[in-house]
Order: C-alpha cells, then sequence, then structure tokens
C-alpha cells in the first residue's frame, strides 16, 4: 500500500506542476493575444465570462502573481476554464465534455490494444531469438518511425474515398444524432476502425521491441533454467516464467511513454477529423483559442496521470513484491 | 629466440586495434544508420544549391503528376515539391540536432548530479524529471509554440529541447547510481580527485553509450514533433520544412485531389530518417549488451540427425522424434 500511497502522491505533485505551468505560460509571453481576442467579440460577452478569462490569463496587471494564482486555482476547481473562441459562446468545458469521450474511447481502446498485442509478439520475437520473428524487427522499426498523421494520410488515400466502406473523416454519420442506438454506435465504430488501426499500426512495433529485448535479458536468468530442467512444457516456461517477469519493466516502460504516445495520437484525431480532444486542439491552434488550448493541455494530463495511477495499480497486482508490507 | 618473437608479433598487432575502433560501424544496422544519417546532412547542407528550382516559385504547371521535369510533381500554384524537400531537409536536421544537443545537455546536467550527489539533490532533480516525463510532452509544445510570436526555427528547437531532456535524464541517473560505488571512482576519490574531475573523467566515459543512444532518441522525438509542429501550422510557414508541405498538402485536399506525390515523399523522408536514427540506436544498444543482437543460424545438425536450436543462455535440448519412454512397472499395492 505504501507503494500506492507514494505513487499517489508522486501524481498529486505532477498534477500541481503541470498547472502552474499553465498558469505560468500565457504570463511568460510577451504581447497580449487574448486582449485582442476579447476586442474583437467585445459586447457579446457577459461580465462574468471577461472576469474569468482575466483571472486565467492574468490580464489584470494590477495584481500581485502572487494573488493571481490563488484566483487561477480557485477557478480551475470550480471547473471554470473561460470561454472557447472558436465556439463562441460555449464554455471550454462544455466543449471538453463534449470531446473527451471520443478520444478516451478511440486513444484508450487502441492504446491498450497495441500494448496487448506488442507484448504478446514482442514475447514470442524474445523467445525464438534467431527465427524469422527477428527479420521483421526492421520492418516494425521503418513503421514506427512513420508519424501517425501521415500513416493516416496514406490510410485515407488507399482505404477511403467516395463509395468505400472507411468513411475518411468525422466520428459518426453526419445526420445522426449522438445517442446510445445501435445505428449510432455501429456508425461510431465504423468511422473509428481507419484512425484506430493507423494508431495500431506505428504503435505497436515499439512494444513488440521492448519486450523481445526484456524476454532475451530475461532468458539467461537461472530461473528459467531451473524451469527448463525441471522438465516443464515450453509454453509454460515461456509464458510464466520468462514471460511474466519480463513483463513488469514493460508495464512501468508503458506507464512512463504514456504521455508520449497520446501526444502522437491526438494527431491521428487531426488527420481524421475525428471528434476528440486533439480535433480540439487543432482547431484551437488555427483560431489562436488560447482558453481551448490550455483547458486540452490540462485535461490531456490530468487524463495521462490518471492512465498512469492505472498502470501503477496494474503493476502491483503482477508484482507481489511491491505488496509486501515494511 | 627473442628476434623470432619480434618478427612474429608486430605483423599481428594492428589488425586487433583497427578491429577494436571500428567495431561500432562493423554492426551492419548502425552502419547502415549512419550513412543515411550522413546522406541527410549532407543534402540539409548542399540542398539549397542543387534543388532545381526556388520552392516557393510559383509556374503554370499547377497539380502535376511526378514527370522528368519535376521528379515528385508540383503543388497547387506550381511549386516544384522536389526543390522543396531538398530544401526543408536543412530546417528538419537544424532542429533535430539542435534540440538534441540542448536537450542532452540537460539530461547530462540533472541526470548524472542527481545520481552522483544522491540525498535531497537527488530527491529534488528525479521529482523533477519525474513530473517532465508524465506532463504529455507534445501538447506542451504545441501550447508553448504557439503562444509566442512568429515561432521560428531557433525557437522551436529550444521549445523541443528543454521539454524533452526527461527521459534520458532519469536513464542517465539510475546508470550514474551503479557506477558511484564501484572501486575505481571509490578509488579516485580516495587519491583526493575533486567531484568535477570525478564526474568528467571517472564517470562520464562509462556513460558515453547511454548519452549517445539518448540524444539520437531525442533528434528522433524532436524531429517528429517539429514537423507535427509545422503540420499543423503553428511555426512559421515561410521557411520550408517536410512538416510545411505536409500542412499545405493537407490544407489544399491533396487528398481529395488524389495528389498522392504532394505528401509521399516528404513522409517517407521523415521514416526513413525516423528509421536511420532507430538502427544507430539499436547499433549502440547491441554495441553495449551483445546479447540483444538478431543471431543469425541456430538450428544446429547433430551427427545422429538430431536437431538442435543453440540459443544465449538456454541449455540445447535435443528435440529427439520420441524418446523411448522408460517402462514404469507399477505395483498393484492397492489390490493387495
Amino acid at each position: 500500500m505504501k507503494f500506492l500511497f507514494q505513487r499517489i502522491a508522486f501524481y498529486i505533485f505532477t498534477a500541481w506542476a503541470a498547472l502552474t505551468i499553465n498558469f505560468f505560460i500565457p504570463r511568460l509571453i510577451p504581447g497580449d493575444p487574448v486582449t485582442s481576442l476579447m476586442a474583437k467579440y467585445q459586447g457579446q460577452m457577459s461580465t462574468e465570462a471577461i472576469q474569468s478569462l482575466y483571472v486565467l490569463f492574468g490580464l489584470d496587471k494590477h495584481q500581485s502573481v502572487w494573488s493571481q494564482y490563488v484566483a487561477y486555482w480557485g477557478q480551475i476547481f470550480h471547473g471554470d476554464l473561460g470561454l472557447s473562441f472558436t465556439f463562441f459562446p460555449t464554455p471550454v468545458s462544455e466543449v471538453l465534455k463534449q470531446s473527451l469521450p471520443w478520444t478516451i474511447a478511440l486513444v484508450g481502446i487502441t492504446t491498450f490494444a497495441s500494448f496487448m498485442i506488442g507484448t504478446s509478439l514482442g514475447v514470442i520475437a524474445g523467445w525464438r531469438r534467431g527465427s524469422i520473428m527477428d527479420g521483421l524487427l526492421p520492418v516494425t522499426t521503418f513503421l514506427s518511425s512513420i508519424p501517425y498523421f501521415w500513416l493516416g494520410l496514406l490510410a485515407i488515400t488507399l482505404l477511403a474515398g467516395p463509395g468505400s466502406f472507411f468513411p475518411s473523416s468525422g466520428g459518426y454519420e453526419p445526420g445522426l444524432v449522438p445517442s446510445w442506438t445501435g445505428s449510432f454506435i455501429g456508425s461510431a465504430i465504423q468511422h473509428s476502425l481507419l484512425p484506430a488501426l493507423t494508431i495500431l499500426i506505428s504503435s505497436v512495433s515499439g512494444w513488440i521491441l521492448t519486450m523481445r529485448n526484456m524476454m532475451v535479458t530475461v532468458a539467461s536468468e537461472d530461473y528459467i533454467t531451473v524451469a527448463h530442467a525441471k522438465g516443464l512444457s515450453e509454453r509454460r516456461v515461456m509464458v510464466s516464467y520468462a514471460a511474466r517477469n519480463a513483463l513488469l519493466p514493460n508495464v512501468s516502460g508503458f506507464a512512463l511513454s504514456l504521455g508520449f504516445i497520446v501526444g502522437g495520437t491526438l494527431l491521428v484525431e487531426i488527420v481524421f477529423s475525428y471528434p476528440g480532444i486533439g480535433y480540439n486542439l487543432f482547431q484551437a491552434v488555427g483560431a489562436k483559442d488560447y482558453p481551448l488550448m490550455q483547458g486540452v493541455f490540462l485535461v490531456i494530463t490530468l487524463s495521462v496521470l490518471l492512465a498512469n495511477l492505472l498502470a501503477d495499480v496494474a503493476y502491483l497486482l503482477l508484482d507481489p513484491r511491491t505488496r509486501k508490507e515494511g | 629466440m627473442t628476434a623470432t618473437i619480434a618478427a612474429v608479433t608486430p605483423a599481428a598487432t594492428p589488425t586487433p586495434a583497427k578491429r577494436r575502433r571500428l567495431r561500432f560501424v562493423a554492426n551492419p544496422k548502425a552502419a547502415t544508420g549512419l550513412v543515411v544519417l550522413a546522406f541527410f546532412c549532407l543534402i540539409a547542407i548542399i540542398g539549397k544549391w542543387i534543388a532545381p528550382y526556388d520552392p516557393s516559385a510559383r509556374s503554370s504547371d499547377l497539380i502535376q503528376a511526378p514527370s522528368a521535369k519535376h521528379w515528385f510533381g508540383t503543388t497547387h500554384l506550381g511549386q516544384d515539391i522536389f526543390s522543396q524537400v531538398l530544401v526543408g531537409t536543412r530546417g528538419v536536421m537544424y532542429v533535430g540536432l539542435l534540440a538534441g544537443l540542448v536537450a542532452t545537455a540537460l539530461s547530462i546536467l540533472i541526470g548524472v548530479s542527481a545520481g552522483f550527489l544522491g540525498g535531497a539533490a537527488d530527491d529534488s532533480l528525479s521529482a523533477l524529471s519525474n513530473v517532465f516525463l508524465v506532463i504529455p510532452a507534445l501538447p506542451l509544445i504545441i501550447i508553448v509554440a504557439s503562444t509566442i510570436p512568429s515561432a521560428g526555427d531557433l525557437m522551436v528547437a529550444l521549445v523541443i529541447g528543454f521539454t524533452s531532456w526527461a527521459w534520458g535524464a532519469r536513464v542517465l541517473r539510475a546508470q550514474t547510481l551503479s557506477l558511484r560505488r564501484r572501486d575505481y571512482v571509490e578509488a579516485a576519490r580516495a587519491t583526493g580527485e575533486s567531484t568535477w574531475r570525478i564526474i568528467t573523467f571517472e564517470i562520464m566515459p562509462n556513460l558515453t553509450a547511454i548519452i549517445a543512444s539518448g540524444f539520437v532518441g531525442t533528434v528522433i522525438f524532436a524531429v517528429m514533433s517539429e514537423i507535427t509542429l509545422a503540420f499543423i501550422g503553428i511555426s512559421t510557414i515561410s521557411e520550408w520544412n517536410w512538416g510545411t508541405i505536409l500542412f499545405w498538402a493537407q490544407s489544399q485536399q491533396a487528398l481529395a485531389q488524389g495528389a498522392w506525390w504532394w505528401f509521399v515523399p516528404a513522409g517517407l523522408a521523415i521514416a526513413i530518417l525516423g528509421t536511420a536514427l532507430s538502427l544507430i540506436n539499436f547499433g549502440i544498444d547491441e554495441f553495449v549488451s551483445p546479447r540483444l543482437r538478431s543471431s543469425g543460424h541456430t538450428r544446429v545438425k547433430t551427427n545422429d540427425g538430431h536437431s538442435v536450436r543453440m540459443r544465449v543462455g538456454f541449455t540445447p535440448v535435443l528435440s529427439s522424434k520420441q524418446a523411448p519412454a522408460t517402462p514404469v512397472v507399477r505395483r498393484k499395492e492397492n489390490a493387495a
């Protein structure tokens, strides 16, 4: 349990650091991009909305940095992230609430699936070193060097198009209204196949490689020799003895690289115009919508922290040593 | 007697020394990677001069497929894509290498001092690098770069460098921790060497491989991030790089027009550069830990027709057809 508490404390600290970075970025930059945006929408914004933007971006120069900081925290805890200019006059939190489920479904499921598939392939590649699987490694290296978004573009050109089964953009059929009906879910799944495939292909090879290398390292441990000597079946030794131990560093590696992966997968949403957080970020960048950008960064960071915590729990379950009290 | 030895030995000595120096390059993966990287560096330097056209110059050949005149075809304004790719190489390599240098310097500074100093300094420095590791770097880079007005190549490189040092710092810290109590470091300390001398002359040389692979890894990440920034239109579009080409291809609906030549060359160039850098990294990994090498032929036939698969760390087991089972005689105890 001590391990878990330590990790939770660390994530809280990281969340604080991320929010503080988020607080300082707009304040360190010369010029006031937000003021000009607000001037554009003058008269259409309520005084409350203006006030919340003042607090978020430190436009009120008379306040000290400390009181700005305190006010900023108060506002974050109320879930007030300001108004989005792209989707004026929708609040940022409202925009994010709509797009977050899409991203979690697409990126979450595909990242997890890619980890599972890559790890299983890596187990085999590491165990049968010198077989055909080794010839696959350069191919997977090449695939992982391709930027996600470019693979997405390629997939659209080759597989999508008029009359194709795969739609080239969007998260669902334009005429449908998001709901829990069969036709909508079917359409959503159909739209997510191509983005999911793109993410899967370009992210799976990293897992294959790290797992292979861990398997190679573990395979020369004494307990593997003992397991062989006991006459256990090859499969049993591979799965229950070697893979189980090789998996541990891979799980903690998974937690640490989540930040990188999520960053890359957000781009796939951009290419496919998928209605998730990544596409929001793209729209925000295009319109210089700073409140939305900051909101997206916050949500992504917090989700990654949460995913990290889950990976830690998985580690706890997989490795009995961490559960030992004391 | 001595004369014969002298006559024999000199002929033999130069070969091993030479081999040792070129051992890293002798690794086929590393060699391939280095050659490709050198090629891209060359293009980065001379690309501006060997480009057949001005990359921004318009012409009347709108959206043309690749031909002898335009090797990679043309854009919606009749710009030559081959020239754009050649000229754009410089920006990509410049940002990649500069960001890699900045990040590596930071990771050495933070990682090695955290590992060597220990105590409170270690705790705070590793907390710092863990925070930077967990915070998703790309969204952070996007936000910082888009907040800075007119982010040029130098600015982008610095932003990427300052946000992507954490992984290297973590790895370096772990390795430094294991080195710092080794006998030779203790000996250096006992002879009164200063802390700085120990760090730079005793510890750093033993971290070379890790530093190198960290550098290469960061360059990969920096190139990807830079191209991403250009692709979503954050960095200035007046400077050509591969991401800018993809940006125009995307914004001008190259896909819908079937203009595959517009985005295929730039993407392939990214993938090839990335592969080359990864290959160098594999070369470094295998150089440090030879066990990771993909071993060639492993199946060995024995004289009596059995085949054995030789694997490092495994006791070879004869995979015979069916070993005659030892007859087991069961005593009928129950019956008695």
